[in-house]
C-alpha cells in the first residue's frame, strides 16, 4: 500500500513535468512562424529595398531594376477610400449602439455586424464586384476601396460602442446639466472622450486592410503605371505582391520579397505602436 | 441660448442620422446576401443540388459543382484544426495558468503579431519557404504546393485567434476554483484538469470552431500553397483546390456567365458554411464568458 | 491551559510579501493540535496571508513571496524540498466563497481529491465519500441528490460541500478562510457546530472577522494587526483581558 502511493506520487510528478514541459513547448513553437517569416522576409527583401524600388514603377521582365512606387501609393489610396466608406458607417452606427442601442433594434444591428465581420473577404470582393464593377463595366480603385471599407466596418461598429460606453456616465449627464443638447454632449464631449480608443481600433483595422488582397484582385485589379484616378485599375502592395510571388522570375521574386518586407513593416509598425498608444491610455 | 423646441430637433436629427448608418449595417448584408442569390441563381436553376456533389470543374464545357473544393476546403481547414488546436491551447494554458514572468508579455505579444501578418505574405513565405521545407523533412511528399503545407499555413493563420480565445476563456475561469484545485493538493495539472477544463470547456470549443470559421474563409496564402487542381485525391501529399481559391483564381478570368455564376454559387456555399460555423462559435464563447462575467 | 497539549504549527519569524508591499512582520506563533485557533483583526490585517502561508497557498500568487520558518509537526514546509502538493494534502483549506467544481456532481466534488491520489475502489471511495459527508453534517441533506450539480445546493449547503470535499483527503489540519461570511445565520451555526464536532480529530485554524464567532468556537485567537501579530491567548482571556491595548480598543469595538 505505501509503496503503492509512492508510485503514484512519482507518476504525478511526471505527469506534472510532462505537462509543463509540453505547454512551454507549445509558447515556444507558435513563435517559431512568427521569426521565420519575419527573418525570411527581411533576408530576402532587403537586398531589392532601395530608393528605386519606392519611386519606381514595375519593370518587364529582364529589365533591371524598377519598383512598385505605384503599388505603395495605391495601398494607401484604396486604405483612405475605405476610411471614407467604413468610418462614418462604423463611428456613428457605433455611437447609436452605445447610445440608443439597448433594445431588440440594437441586438440585431450588432448581430448583422457580427455576421458581417465573419464573412470570408473574398466573398465581400463579390459583392463589391457586382455592385461597382459589372455595372460601371470596369476595374477600378473605388470598387475596391468600397470593399476594404464594409471589412472595415464591423471592428470600428464595435470599438467605437465599447469606447463610447466606457465614457463615465457622469461626464454625460455634466453635460446635459449645463443646458448642452444631447447630440451636442455625445459629439463634444464623449466622443472627443473616447476618440484615443476609437483612434486605436481604427488603426487596427487600418493595418488589416493593408494587407487585404482577395478583395483587391477583382476590384482594384492591379496596373503596371502610375494611377491616381479612382475610378482607374490601381496596383496596390499585396496585389502586385501576389502576381510576382505566383510568377516564374527570379527577378519578380525578389521584388515579392521586398515588397512583403516593405508591407510587413507598415503593418507591423502600426499595430505595435497603436498596442503601445493603447496601453498608455488605458493606464492615463 | 438654445431654444428648447431647437434643442429637441437638433437631437432628433442626431438620432435619426446615427440610426440610418447603424441600420446601414444590415442593410449592406441583406444586400450581399441578395446579390449572391441573384447572381448565382443562374447556376443554382442550372445545376440544381448536383452542383454540391458533383466531382466535374470544367469551365471550357461550362461544366461546374463544387465537390472538389469542398473537399478541399474542409480538409485543408481540418489539418490546420488538427495542427492548431493542440498548440494553441498548450500555448494558452502557458500563458493563463503556468507562465507568472516578463517571458509570458513577449510570447502573447508575438503570437498576437502572428495574426498581423498580411495573407499574401504567408503565401509567399509558404512557396519559398515553407513548401520546400516540409517537401525535405516529409518523406513521400512530393510537390511543396499540396493540401498538408496548405493545412499547415492555416495553422499558423488561425493559431492566434484560438491561443487568444481560449486564453481568454481560461481567465474567466474564477481563480477561487484553481485555490480549491491546489488547497486538496492537486499539480499544476490536476489543476486544470480538474477546475479549468471543464468550466471552460464551452468557450474552448466555441474558440476552436471560430478558428474554423476564419480557416474556411481564407483565401490568399492558401491559394498560393495548395496547388490548385480540382480532384479530389486522398492524399493530403496531393494538390487540392478551396472555395476561396478558386474564386480568387478564376473570377477575373471568368469565360463564361454560366462560370461567373458557377463561382458566386461557391462563394454562397462559403458564405453559408462560416456564418453557421461563426454563429455557433460565438454562442458558445458568449455563453461560458458571460457564465463567470455576468455583466 | 492544560499541560498535554501539543504543538502542531510553529511559525518563527515569518515574514511576507506581495511584491514590494510587505503584509507579515515576523509572525511567532504556535498552533496546538486538536485545538481552534481563531484569527482575528481589521482587514488587511494579513490573518489570510497568513493561514495561507500554512499551506504554502501563498507562494501560488503572482509576485508573492515569503520568508522564516513554518514548522509542521517539526519539519520546515519552507524548506525547498518540501513537496507543496504532500503538504496541502495534509493542510487541508475551506475559503471565504464556497467553491464547488461547477461541472461536478456532489459525489464527484468530494471524490475529486482522493482521485488525486491514485486509483480507488468504488466501493471505499463511496465509503469514504460518505464518510466525508457525514463528518460535514451533510450527508443527510444530500443523499439523495449525491449526482446533481454541486452548485445545485444552497450556500451554506456548498460550503458544507468544500469542507466534506477537504476531509476527503484525510487531513490533519484545517484552515478555514472567513468560512462563513457569505452565509445566513442558520447556515453559519451550522458550521460552526461542525467546527466543535471536526476538533475530536483536527487541528482548526479559523480567520474570521466576526468576534462573536471567534469567542464561540476558539479555544486560541489571535489578534492580528498592519500585518502584526498582537496578541495570542486562549480566547476567554482575548475577550475578557486583553493584555494589549489595541487588542482590547478592537474587542471591545472601539475601531476596526
Amino acid at each position: 500500500m505505501e509503496n503503492n502511493t509512492e508510485i503514484q506520487s512519482k507518476l504525478r510528478k511526471i505527469k506534472e513535468r510532462f505537462f509543463l514541459a509540453a505547454v512551454v513547448l507549445c509558447a515556444l513553437i507558435a513563435v517559431v512562424p512568427l521569426f521565420s517569416v519575419i527573418g525570411y522576409v527581411f533576408i530576402k527583401g532587403i537586398s531589392a529595398v532601395n530608393l528605386d524600388f519606392f519611386t519606381k514603377l514595375p519593370v518587364p521582365v529582364g529589365d533591371i531594376g524598377g519598383g512598385m512606387g505605384n503599388a505603395i501609393v495605391g495601398t494607401f489610396i484604396l486604405s483612405g477610400i475605405a476610411c471614407l466608406v467604413g468610418l462614418p458607417v462604423g463611428i456613428f452606427g457605433g455611437i447609436w449602439l452605445a447610445q440608443f442601442g439597448k433594445g431588440k433594434r440594437g441586438f440585431f444591428i450588432r448581430y448583422s455586424a457580427d455576421v458581417l465581420s465573419s464573412i470570408p473577404t473574398i466573398v465581400i470582393g463579390i459583392f463589391a464586384y457586382v455592385l461597382l464593377v459589372a455595372t460601371l463595366k470596369h476595374f477600378s480603385a473605388v470598387a475596391g476601396g468600397f470593399a476594404l471599407g464594409i471589412i472595415m466596418i464591423p471592428t470600428v461598429t464595435r470599438t467605437t460602442e465599447e469606447m463610447v460606453k466606457m465614457v463615465p456616465r457622469n461626464l454625460y449627464e455634466a453635460g446635459l446639466a449645463l443646458g448642452i443638447p444631447e447630440w451636442k454632449v455625445t459629439l463634444h464631449i464623449v466622443f472627443r472622450t473616447a476618440w484615443n480608443g476609437i483612434f486605436t481600433g481604427v488603426m487596427l483595422s487600418v493595418a488589416r486592410i493593408m494587407g487585404e488582397t482577395a478583395p483587391l484582385i477583382f476590384t482594384a485589379f492591379n496596373t503596371p503605371y502610375w494611377s491616381l484616378r479612382v475610378d482607374q485599375p490601381m496596383a496596390s502592395m499585396t496585389v502586385t505582391i501576389y502576381n510576382y510571388a505566383i510568377s516564374p522570375f527570379a527577378e519578380w521574386h525578389a521584388q515579392a520579397w521586398a515588397g512583403s518586407l516593405t508591407l510587413v513593416f507598415i503593418v507591423l509598425s502600426i499595430t505595435l505602436l497603436v498596442r503601445k498608444f493603447s496601453k498608455r491610455v488605458v493606464y492615463t | 441660448m438654445w431654444g428648447r423646441i431647437e434643442m429637441k430637433k437638433g437631437d432628433a436629427w442626431f438620432k435619426a442620422v446615427t440610426f440610418g448608418f447603424a441600420l446601414s449595417i444590415p442593410f449592406l448584408l441583406l444586400i450581399l446576401i441578395l446579390i449572391l442569390l441573384i447572381q448565382s441563381w443562374s447556376s443554382i436553376s442550372h445545376f440544381g443540388f448536383g452542383f454540391i456533389f458533383g466531382n466535374v470543374w470544367d469551365p471550357l464545357a461550362d461544366k461546374f459543382s463544387a465537390l472538389p473544393f469542398i473537399y478541399g476546403t474542409l480538409v485543408s481547414s481540418l489539418i490546420a484544426l488538427a495542427i492548431a488546436v493542440p498548440l494553441g491551447m498548450g500555448c494558452a494554458i502557458y500563458l493563463s495558468e503556468i507562465s507568472h514572468s516578463k517571458v509570458k508579455e513577449y510570447i502573447a505579444v508575438m503570437v498576437e503579431l502572428l495574426a498581423a501578418i498580411p495573407s499574401v505574405v504567408y503565401g509567399l513565405w509558404g512557396i519559398f519557404v515553407l513548401g520546400p521545407w516540409l517537401t525535405r523533412v516529409i518523406p513521400g511528399m512530393k510537390y511543396g504546393s499540396c493540401l498538408l503545407t496548405g493545412g499547415v499555413i492555416l495553422a499558423i493563420m488561425i493559431l492566434p485567434t484560438i491561443t487568444a480565445i481560449s486564453r481568454e476563456v481560461f481567465q474567466a475561469v474564477p481563480n477561487s476554483l484553481r485555490e480549491s484545485a491546489l488547497a486538496l493538493g492537486a499539480t499544476r495539472w490536476e489543476t486544470f484538469r480538474l477546475a479549468v477544463f471543464g468550466p471552460a470547456l464551452s468557450g474552448i470549443v466555441g474558440a476552436i470552431i471560430l478558428g474554423l470559421g476564419r480557416a474556411l474563409g481564407e483565401t490568399m496564402a492558401v491559394t498560393m500553397v495548395i496547388g490548385n487542381r480540382p480532384e479530389i485525391s486522398a492524399s493530403l501529399f496531393e494538390p487540392s483546390y478551396t472555395l476561396a481559391s478558386v474564386i480568387a483564381n478564376e473570377f477575373a478570368e471568368a469565360t463564361s456567365s454560366l462560370n461567373l455564376s458557377a463561382l458566386i454559387e461557391l462563394a454562397l456555399i462559403l458564405l453559408v458554411l462560416t456564418i453557421i460555423v461563426n454563429g455557433i462559435a460565438r454562442l458558445l464563447v458568449w455563453k461560458t464568458t458571460l457564465k463567470y462575467n455576468p455583466n | 491551559m492544560t499541560n498535554e497539549v501539543k504543538i502542531k504549527i510553529k511559525t518563527t519569524d515569518l515574514n511576507a510579501w506581495f511584491c514590494d508591499k510587505q503584509a507579515l512582520f515576523n509572525i511567532n506563533m504556535d498552533i496546538y493540535e486538536k485545538k481552534v485557533t481563531a484569527i482575528i483583526g481589521p482587514s488587511g490585517c494579513g490573518k489570510s496571508t497568513f493561514i495561507r502561508n500554512l499551506n504554502r497557498m501563498h507562494e501560488t500568487v503572482q509576485g508573492a513571496r515569503a520568508e522564516g520558518s513554518v514548522l509542521l509537526d517539526g519539519r520546515d514546509i519552507f524548506e525547498k524540498k518540501f513537496d507543496a502538493v504532500t503538504l496541502r494534502r495534509e493542510v487541508g483549506m475551506v475559503f471565504q466563497k464556497a467553491t464547488p467544481f461547477p461541472t461536478m456532481t456532489v459525489y464527484d466534488n468530494v471524490a475529486a481529491g482522493i482521485k488525486l491520489y491514485g486509483r480507488i475502489g468504488k466501493e471505499k471511495l463511496d465509503e469514504i465519500v460518505e464518510k466525508s459527508l457525514k463528518q460535514s453534517a451533510l450527508w443527510n441533506e444530500v443523499k439523495d441528490v449525491l449526482h446533481k450539480p454541486g452548485t445545485s445546493l444552497s450556500g451554506g449547503q456548498q460550503q458544507r460541500l468544500c469542507i466534506a470535499r477537504a476531509l476527503a483527503v484525510n487531513p490533519k489540519i484545517l484552515l478555514l478562510d472567513e468560512p462563513c461570511s457569505a452565509l445566513d445565520p442558520i447556515s453559519t451555526g451550522k458550521i460552526e457546530e461542525l467546527i466543535h464536532e471536526l476538533k475530536e480529530d483536527y487541528t482548526i485554524v479559523i480567520v474570521t472577522h466576526n468576534m462573536q464567532q471567534a469567542a464561540r468556537v476558539a479555544d486560541y485567537t489571535a489578534f492580528f494587526l498592519l500585518g502584526a501579530l498582537i496578541e495570542f491567548d486562549v480566547t476567554s482571556k482575548i475577550f475578557t483581558n486583553p493584555s494589549d491595548k489595541r487588542t482590547e480598543d478592537y474587542v471591545t469595538g472601539r475601531f476596526g
